[in-house]
């Protein structure tokens, strides 16, 4: 196995180095995606294997710098993020091929897919470090590589904020997580991680607490948790869209994997009922109005990154659903709840990255990110457009597909509230689940709209009319992604005693026995007859049934020939401005919860001089309310500038000065070491 | 006989009663009806004449469409049927009770709902979009209501899995001492079924005016055997919310057994059930106007709010 890990090690340094070599733009990016594609069939190997590596892997090297050893492991848990982040980051790789050609001459070809190779890696050592100063290089790596990312078009006014306010938030993140390993390192004298599970001296209970929120709101403002989430709707279209796939699907569920962590692993699970509980919270909050302002966005890439933010509510609904049933003792309800949680992160890398790369080959082919400009694209761009439906199908959670799997197993443990013995939760747990019922219709009409307005109808620009199918090697990327969502749907014999090696150790039961029932052929926590779904049948249902009405048609009609005429467009030829918009579809429904929305909407009418009853030109504006923007982060960047401000008197440009200070720090520093 | 084969007769049956009995039923609302507006109307079993009249005509696509358009009618289609086959009729025990619960019901049907929106939208004209834009957002408040009262009735049966919920209620298992919570989620769960099945007053099925049409918007531009399949989608859609509620709430008389006899006495029963219902869905809709489409949201507020109650009063009783 640890033969497999070099190939990977070695294949993404490759990747980083190799690029920069050869003269030709195509050679360039085509080195890059082959160092790539070999390190990531080598990463998906090593995920596998960990998976039912019946111990877990270890590999150390000593440094020079005290308390850091570049030690890595590989257990169950690290095993499915090294397996997701290498699959992802192969659909990636080989869409690059074709993609990257609408960045030639434009930007550095050459360091787009260097970086792009150092960015897989340090994601991937992220969920493999196994000592905490390690974790913390190789974490602002990662945020590092995924910021130069960002700005890989930096010619352009709006990428370069994005990529500073990404920055700026990142690196608050890092200040949380880096306090959170502070303090287990307090107690544990060490940095490995193995010191943090079983430290010298147990944590106080204050302590204990302050690494849970230190570590949600650190890890969360990766993950993008509501308030935190406001840098991704930013960084992520910004993006070149095949890292855009990378950061959405995989990055920010690093954050994820880093959670589970800390709190089952390092904290032993345990931990107050409260916990669980604002984790819930945070989820169902990040669930709702992800997925609201998400409707709202007539941007698609924006519209997903919005989507992204949604996701990682559900799967923090499971997580937060676990926790609590792991404070009462319910541990096989706890392991559900992870399960169900791990399950839903895997199938977001799948679908979001899938939608991300149908985003990007929308942009390769029309040159716009606008949703109102597509239109008609589904008979222009036949592949990308099955595989954006495929997508748009997984992540409404519609069977037979993977997003329906997880979030019924969701949707199942959150019912399984009526076991707790407290009121309070048993209430609140199903309020969650009507929520989540809402999340859920919510995100259908979103890519309703998504879908509908860019692939059907008429074409509604002149870029959407030209728009041609994308190459081969980007429907290659999107195909496998594809099918993978399908079959995750399918295959929840096979994922699910998979995904139990990993929640068996941190909760101490194996449930495969419990949620596999009928050979792997039904889902069903707890057992058949209180809750039971069987995908594979279901999708036998779905076909059956097609069958039968295609057979009910002839029957009835015989053979029947279609004729083909224009719509009815009330007596006038049919024009794409008489089509349903992005903004009126959702109009409805911005209108229901303006109270969340606080739109403003402004119509200006210029009529002719001659005549009140003909306007010259009509002006529509409309925007809703950055809410957290405005009074969460508005209020606090305009006191950091307050200071700056006044800090500014030190900066007078004198070198004297500035000696003077080193001069008056070093007396300091070594008053203190005296 | 094999348990595999008694399985799938049973299907058959369950596909057969299902699909001759949602016709009848539009057939019988509408009936009823006329006869409150003092009109004779049709005979009820005119729908039938209707789905084999539209088959044997041919069909009229849109030139802008693409093969969304043609596909929406069979995956409506088969989406509606699957979701029928989770749903006890006349014998208590479904056989494909494990292939799917209640929740994997929701999800079917939004399956239809999601390629509906999509057709609607496919055909370019004005009205579809506008059908499609006002189902998203009905169906997006039905959804949270219909998942809390289902838990609610989940929680005293003991189950999520339709047909064990309504073969223990058949048996009088479980059933909680006081019905309360039971009744609340039923009304909650009729306004869900109204505005689900495109039911006065959220929507209404007989009217085709610009301004006020949701469901029929959407399918505007559909003709001939695509219309058929549609329009008995729409009445097995129908068909299922109402066996849903007879049998969840009143499963007396449904064949727990499989003896020739019992199943008899299910069938008969079960017709007679889902009429009910149907006459009183027809009443229903000659009390009552069709609400604006922004009052929607209070009467699916209501709904939410009766479930949330059902479900507080079922942990206070039972605490």
């Amino acid at each position: 196995m640890l033969n497999v890990l070099w190939v990977l090690l070695i294949g993404y340094a490759a990747g980083m180095v190799l690029p920069l070599y050869p003269r030709q733009l195509n050679t360039q990016s085509l080195t890059a995606s082959i160092c790539a594609i070999v390190a990531t069939c080598a990463g998906i190997a090593l995920g596998l294997l960990g998976l039912i590596a019946p111990e877990p892997v270890t590999l150390s090297i000593a440094s020079t710098v005290p308390l850091l050893t570049f030690a890595i492991r590989l257990d169950p848990l690290a095993a499915l993020f090294v397996f997701t982040i290498s699959l992802v980051g192969l659909a990636a790789a080989i869409y690059a091929v074709g993609y990257v050609r609408h960045f030639q001459g434009r930007v550095s070809v050459a360091a787009l897919g260097a970086l792009f190779n150092g960015f897989l890696l340090s994601m991937t050592l992220v969920v493999l470090a196994d000592n905490g100063l390690f974790f913390l290089m190789v974490w602002e790596l990662m945020s590092l590589a995924s910021y130069f990312l960002v700005v890989t078009e930096h010619e352009k006014a709006d990428v370069r904020p994005a990529g500073f306010f990404y920055l700026v938030m990142t690196h608050v993140g890092t200040a949380f997580v880096v306090l959170t390993y502070l303090i287990l390192f307090q107690s544990a004298g060490s940095f490995s991680f193995d010191a943090f599970r079983h430290p010298e001296q147990a944590l106080p209970e204050g302590m204990r607490t302050l690494v849970f929120l230190a570590a949600l709101i650190g890890f969360g403002t990766k993950a993008g948790i509501v308030p935190l989430h406001v840098w991704l709707p930013y960084a992520h279209p910004a993006a070149p869209s095949h890292v855009s796939a990378l950061m959405s699907g995989v990055m920010i569920k690093t954050a994820i994997y880093a959670l589970i962590r800390v709190y089952f692993d390092f904290l032993g699970g345990q931990f107050p009922w409260w916990w669980g509980f604002v984790v819930l919270l945070a989820g169902t909050l990040s669930a709702i109005l992800g997925v609201m302002y998400a409707l709202m966005e007539h941007d698609l890439k924006r519209l997903l990154a919005f989507h992204s933010v949604e996701n990682i509510g559900i799967i923090l609904l499971g997580i937060g659903a676990g926790m609590i049933f792991h404070t009462y003792g319910l541990n096989e309800f706890a392991a559900l709840g992870l399960l169900a949680g791990l399950y839903h992160t895997i199938n977001h890398a799948m679908f979001k990255a899938l939608l991300f790369l149908g985003a990007g080959s929308l942009l390769y082919a029309t040159h716009t990110r606008n949703m109102e400009e597509y239109g008609g694209l589904l008979r222009r761009m036949p592949w990308t457009g099955l595989f954006f439906l495929i997508g748009a199908v997984s992540i409404s959670a519609l069977p037979p597909t993977n997003g329906f799997v997880s979030e019924w197993l969701v949707f199942q443990t959150l019912f399984l509230s009526f076991q707790l013995p407290a009121l309070f939760l048993k209430l609140m747990l199903p309020i969650a689940a009507a929520l989540l019922a809402l999340t859920g219709v919510l995100a259908l009409a979103c890519f309703a709209k998504a879908f509908g307005i860019s692939f059907l109808a008429l074409p509604r620009s002149a870029h959407a009319r030209h728009a041609e199918e994308v190459p081969v090697a980007m429907r290659i990327g999107m195909g496998i992604l594809a099918l993978l969502c399908v079959g995750l749907g399918l295959a929840p014999m096979i994922v699910v005693p998979l995904l139990d090696r990993i929640t068996a150790p941190l909760t101490g039961v194996s449930i495969t026995d419990k949620v596999l029932a009928l050979d792997g052929w039904a889902v069903a926590p707890g057992d058949v007859q209180f809750s039971s779904i069987s995908p594979p049948m279901l999708a036998a249902m779905l076909i059956l049934g097609g069958l039968l009405g295609l057979l009910l048609a002839f029957l009835f009609g015989g053979r029947l020939m279609t004729r083909s005429y224009k719509t009815w467009g009330c007596g006038i030829n049919l024009s794409p401005r008489m089509e349903y918009t992005a903004t009126g579809f959702v109009q409805p429904i911005k209108r229901v919860f303006s109270t969340i929305y606080q739109p403003t909407i402004k119509l200006e009418t210029e009529f002719l001089q001659k005549s009140r009853y003909f306007a010259k030109q009509r002006k529509f504006e409309f925007h809703i309310e950055p809410v957290f923007e405005k009074y969460l982060y508005d209020p606090v960047i305009h006191i950091f500038m307050r200071i700056a401000d006044r800090l500014r008197i030190l900066q007078a440009g004198s070198l004297h000065l500035y000696l003077a200070y080193i001069f008056v720090t070093l007396v300091i520093l070594l008053l203190f070491a005296v | 006989m094999s348990p595999i084969i008694q399985s799938l007769l049973l299907v058959t049956a369950q596909v057969i009663v299902l699909l001759t009995v949602s016709p009848f039923l539009v057939g019988l609302i509408r009936k009823v009806k006329a006869r409150f507006q003092c009109r004779q109307g049709a005979s009820v079993f005119q729908p039938y004449a209707d789905i084999a009249k539209l088959f044997r005509k041919q069909p009229v696509i849109s030139t802008t469409t693409s093969w969304i358009f043609p596909a929406t009618p069979y995956i409506l289609f088969a989406s509606t049927l699957s979701a029928g086959l989770l749903v006890p009729t006349f014998i208590s025990q479904t056989p494909l009770n494990f292939s799917g619960n209640i929740i994997a019901l929701v999800y079917l049907l939004a399956l239809g709902t999601f390629f509906l929106i999509l057709a609607g939208l496919d055909a370019g004209s004005a009205f579809g979009g506008m059908g499609s834009s006002r189902e998203a957002i009905v169906a997006s408040l039905t959804e949270p209501a219909m998942i809390l009262s289902i838990f609610a009735i989940a929680l005293t049966a003991g189950s999520t899995n339709l047909s064990t919920i309504v073969h223990k209620t058949a048996l009088l298992e479980g059933i909680a001492t006081d019905p309360s919570p039971h009744l609340m989620a039923l009304a909650a769960l009729f306004i869900v079924a109204l505005a689900e099945t495109g039911r006065v007053p959220v929507d209404n099925p007989a009217t085709h005016l610009e301004l006020t049409m949701i469901h029929e918007a959407m399918v505007l531009e559909y003709s001939g055997r695509y219309l058929a399949l549609i329009e008995w989608a729409a009445g097995l859609k129908l068909a299922v919310f109402l066996s849903l509620i007879a049998n969840v709430f009143a499963p007396w008389g449904i064949a727990t057994t499989l003896a020739p006899t019992a199943m008899g006495i299910g069938l008969l029963v079960y017709a007679v059930k889902i009429a009910g219902l149907a006459v009183l869905i027809g009443v229903l809709e000659c009390m009552f106007a069709k609400l604006r489409l922004f009052r929607v949201t209070d009467l699916l507020g209501v709904a939410f709010i009766l479930a949330l109650l059902g479900l507080l009063f079922f942990y206070i009783l039972r605490s």
